[in-house]
């Protein structure tokens, strides 16, 4: 669809502005809805809008499967660490008001250091998926060409 | 298609409803992601099943006798939407009157989700883990080894 130039400039205005929309709910997520899953899956379905228009490939390169395994485990990782942070801080596990002195504050930070790892991880497991999905077919044709031989 | 016409109507009924968290999803997964999943997944299916051979009697009767009992079970629930039902009367009242005095935060969602109930979202942010660890694991094995075995029956359709 890289062609289609219509396709080309929507997608080119788009991409930005649902990217930026992620980030807005990610980071906005505790004054108005939104959080960590759905700016996870907003980023990710930007991204598979990148992968549709200009193929799987230059989606790979802008973001390489190996970089969404790593994302992935990354997020539940900094999940983990935030709730053990709390402890080693003198509370509870995911204990957040150890973190700062002011409790609004502490909670605030926890909640958005938190829901970041959500979101990071639902935007790596949402791309994997996607490209596992759509490589599969080129690796379905490929053992068919193969058969044919 | 339909499913994401259904997804996209009911993302707009939950943003009718002030539901804007839910409705952010809905619009997102539904509409968006699932989709695109299912049309990949329509490109790899076959196009034709292959017809089931004879009818699970047992499957058939495991599936009644669980839908009485689920049936039977229903009649026990409260009635919807009454206000002294547990739901309403058990943890909620405190969210909705402590949230904004305990964190400083409006959006009492994202203070329920991340706050009072972080373990359960970090038990949720695991299955999505694992899920995608799955969805690897089931894909990356390579297509050809169980076609290699069957090669000489050429006439069955792509698997």
């Amino acid at each position: 669809m890289r062609t289609n130039g219509i396709l080309r400039v929507i997608a080119r205005f788009l991409i930005p502005l649902i990217m930026l929309f992620a980030l807005y709910i990610q980071f906005h997520g505790e004054y108005s809805p939104g959080g960590g899953f759905q700016a996870g899956v907003v980023f990710a379905a930007a991204w598979i809008l990148f992968a549709l228009i200009y193929g799987l490939d230059a989606a790979l390169e802008v973001i390489p499967e190996r970089a969404q395994f790593v994302l992935a485990c990354l997020g539940v990782l900094l999940y983990c660490f935030v709730g053990l942070l709390g402890v080693i801080l003198g509370g509870r596990f995911l204990d957040f008001y150890p973190l700062l002195d002011s409790p609004h504050a502490a909670q605030q930070t926890g909640i958005v250091a938190v829901e970041f790892g959500v979101g990071v991880t639902v935007a790596a497991c949402a791309m994997l998926f996607f490209t596992f999905f759509a490589r599969r077919k080129r690796e379905l044709d490929a053992a068919q060409a193969g058969d044919g031989d | 298609m339909l499913f994401a016409i259904y997804s996209l109507l009911s993302a707009g009924l939950f943003a009718v409803l002030d539901a804007g968290d839910v409705a952010l999803t809905e619009a997102a997964v539904g509409a968006g992601i699932s989709t695109i999943l299912f049309l990949a997944v329509l490109t790899l299916a076959g196009r034709e099943e292959r017809p089931a051979r004879g009818k699970n009697r047992l499957a058939l009767a495991v599936v009644v006798v669980t839908g009485a009992c689920l049936i039977y079970a229903a009649g026990d629930l409260p009635d919807f939407g009454e206000a002294d039902n547990p739901v309403q009367v058990h943890v909620a009242p405190y969210y909705i009157e402590q949230t904004y005095a305990d964190m400083g935060i409006p959006n009492m969602v994202a203070a329920v989700l991340a706050g009072y109930r972080s373990i359960d979202t970090m038990g949720e942010a695991f299955v999505i883990l694992t899920a995608g660890l799955g969805v690897v694991a089931l894909l990356s094995v390579p297509p050809r080894r169980r076609r290699r075995g069957q090669k000489p029956t050429k006439s069955e359709d792509d698997s």
